[in-house]
């Protein structure tokens, strides 16, 4: 194959892989937006602080990786309770700027927890899976991206069936669609909302633990989340299936701009390109692709 | 008995009473005693407490600005640390390589932000609520890397010396010369601040923040009025960024982090939204917290020696981030709110309301 194309085909490739992992972030941001109509700020801080649980259940602990990685899922989905039950739900009906501001109050005081409790050192997670890797014509993947992008469907697509079928995954929907009706129908909608946070919170861990595979552990990780706000805009707030085609697209378009602009103009494009697109995607479609456009009354 | 009386209440016959910049003669007295106390205080105070000030009255700027963009208008500002930076480096820039004096860098530091707030606010105008705050984040965000980037303009991570401010052929290079200059200058700022928004700018803010369609149906221009929320905003901020860069002499990319940002946006909801006195008191109160912190933890670990060196800027963080909560959630009037809940416990003494 000619050398041009298989560097593109490249970077789509591992571009898919980190996608993947900003799907996740994102289906973590709008779970929570879908039922309560609120961004959590504090996401980046909840994917930071599971990926330094699991490092030391892993490495000080001595738990192998699929128990560690469940034990973390349900510490963060208790943290996810408990934030909902304590910050969130004395904030109910107050302004928008306040819900947004208590989220980020929150996320600034997880991450000074975190730098106070674990440090400012960069940990190295170690590798789980096996290290060789895997060759499809001509790009290489490793095994860990490999794994990203398979548990990332299946976390997908057990979330569609849990939407679709289960009993609880009905009171979901059905208060995020009017809470009133639920309310009325008898779902109680305090539930709902632990629930919906715990359930973030645990993708969120997931998102984490396996970021941690492919980067270094610092308080740094919390910033993936704030650049997976484009995947969210991208793909329409109130939208699952948009967060996993905005999750994929940031990913892809993040690792194309890194890999041919970062010769001409110098390193760190790659981190700057989520933001650029966000800036751009909200002067032209703050409503993304498949979000509902909202009808104001006064 | 004769001062409680004229205390007690005070009658407005007229709007134009209701709109008064000093509301009783008390409020010019008193004003008139802590401007006296302020200008001793040099004098009295030890260096720490001169400098603390002129910290806080940077600071007290840039909140003041915020409040009138996030407080009086209602728009969320995630950025504005941003512009804050844009206005150092502007003052800063020009001082150092063009060696303008100081009545000129400064204001051009602010014009130059104003002019960053305005390319911002044009495109910002249909968004509101979340997606504004998504959006000032991401051009913060910008900002910082081309500060980091445009390495021939700003000299990246070198940072910039600034040169001392020059008065009158006096050198102001210390921070009890700077003082006078940097309070004449916040007091500027408040007295200006404070006739905004007592006039009808003011009051088209406050109506856009309440209800902006209802705003518009009144006949509230909302884009003349958001676009010059956004341009007074980011003029206070590079005031404040040019009067930081010659207070510090020495700016730096990491002094302008998303933090400050939050930082400011704490100044403003711990002192009170919607609030001239409150971006005071959050300003002042922001600054100074962690020096209380500090000696508290200093004497923590004298009486607990394994906490010994466990203290870092982590914990004023924390602080922070736990006072937004806080606040939010018990007070969310900040404390302007709790200063005037107890002045009207005194004026009303000895009956409850």
């Amino acid at each position: 194959m000619e050398s041009g194309l298989v560097f593109f085909l490249q970077l789509l490739g591992s571009g898919i892989a980190v996608g993947c992992l900003y799907a996740l972030i994102a289906l973590g941001f709008v779970l929570i937006f879908k039922a309560t109509e609120i961004v959590n700020f504090a996401q980046g801080e909840v994917i930071m602080l599971s990926a330094f649980i699991c490092y030391f259940l892993v490495t000080t602990f001595h738990i192998p990786f699929f128990p560690a990685l469940v034990i973390t899922c349900i510490a963060a989905a208790l943290l996810g309770v408990l934030t909902e039950r304590l910050v969130l739900r004395p904030m109910l009906g107050e302004p928008v700027f306040a819900v947004v501001m208590v989220t980020i109050g929150l996320s600034i005081f997880f991450r000074s927890m975190a730098g106070i409790l674990f440090g400012h050192n960069n940990l190295v997670f170690p590798n789980p899976f096996p290290s060789e890797t895997l060759k499809l014509g001509g790009i290489v993947l490793s095994q860990t991206q490999i794994w990203i992008m398979v548990s990332t469907f299946v976390l997908i697509t057990a979330f569609f069936i849990f939407f679709k079928y289960s009993r609880i995954g009905l009171a979901m929907r059905g208060t995020a669609d009017d809470q009133r009706v639920a309310l009325l129908m008898g779902v109680s909608v305090k539930r709902v909302f632990s629930l919906i946070w715990a359930l973030s919170f645990a993708t969120a861990a997931v998102a984490g633990i396996f970021l941690a595979n492919v980067m270094v552990i610092n308080l740094g990780l919390a910033f993936v989340a704030i650049s997976a706000f484009p995947a969210i805009v991208l793909g329409g707030l109130e939208s699952i299936p948009g967060a996993i085609i905005g999750g994929l697209a940031i990913g892809i378009i993040e690792n194309l701009a890194g890999g041919y602009l970062d010769q001409m103009i110098g390193g760190g494009i790659k981190d700057v390109t989520p933001f650029v697109v966000l800036f751009l995607l909200l002067m032209f479609r703050p409503y993304g692709l498949f979000g509902k456009k909202e009808i104001e009354r006064v | 008995m004769k001062v409680l009386a004229i205390r007690s209440k005070t009658f407005r016959e007229s709007y134009k009473e209701d709109i008064r910049l000093f509301q009783t003669i008390w409020i010019k007295v008193w004003m008139g005693l802590f401007i006296v106390f302020l200008s001793l205080l040099p004098f009295l105070g030890d260096p720490y407490v001169v400098y603390l000030v002129n910290i806080s009255s940077v600071a007290a700027i840039s909140a003041l600005g915020l409040n009138i963009l996030t407080g009086f208008t209602g728009q969320i500002s995630l950025g504005h640390a941003a512009f804050f930076a844009i206005g150092a480096y502007g003052t800063a820039i020009l001082a150092s390589r063009f060696s303008l004096p100081f009545w000129v860098s400064l204001p051009a530091g602010g014009i130059v932000a104003t002019v960053a707030g305005l390319l911002v606010g044009v495109p910002c105008l249909r968004l509101k609520g979340l997606y504004l705050a998504m959006a000032t984040m991401s051009f913060g965000v910008v900002i910082e890397f081309l500060v980091v980037t445009l390495d021939g303009l700003t000299k990246g991570v070198r940072g910039i010396a600034v040169p001392p401010v020059k008065l009158f052929g006096y050198a102001l290079d210390s921070n009890e010369t700077l003082y006078y200059l940097l309070l004449s200058v916040t007091a500027l700022c408040l007295i200006t601040a404070s006739n905004i928004i007592r006039t009808r700018v003011g009051r088209a803010f406050v109506a856009i923040r309440d209800r902006d369609i209802a705003a518009e149906v009144m006949g509230v221009d909302l884009v003349t009025y958001k676009v010059m929320a956004f341009a007074i905003s980011s003029f206070y901020a590079g005031i404040a960024g040019g009067l930081y860069a010659y207070l510090m002499a020495y700016i730096h990319p990491e002094h302008f982090s998303f933090l400050l940002s939050v930082q400011y946006l704490a100044m403003i909801i711990v002192g009170g939204l919607g609030s001239i006195l409150g971006s005071v008191f959050g300003a002042v109160f922001i600054t100074i917290v962690p020096e209380f912190i500090k000696s508290f933890a200093e004497g923590l670990s004298r009486i607990f020696p394994v906490l010994e060196g466990r203290y870092d800027d982590n914990w004023n963080i924390a602080a922070f981030g736990l006072m937004i909560v806080l606040f939010l959630i018990f007070e969310p009037k900040g404390l302007a709110g709790i200063w005037g809940r107890v002045k009207t416990c005194f004026k009303n003494w000895p009956y409850t309301y």
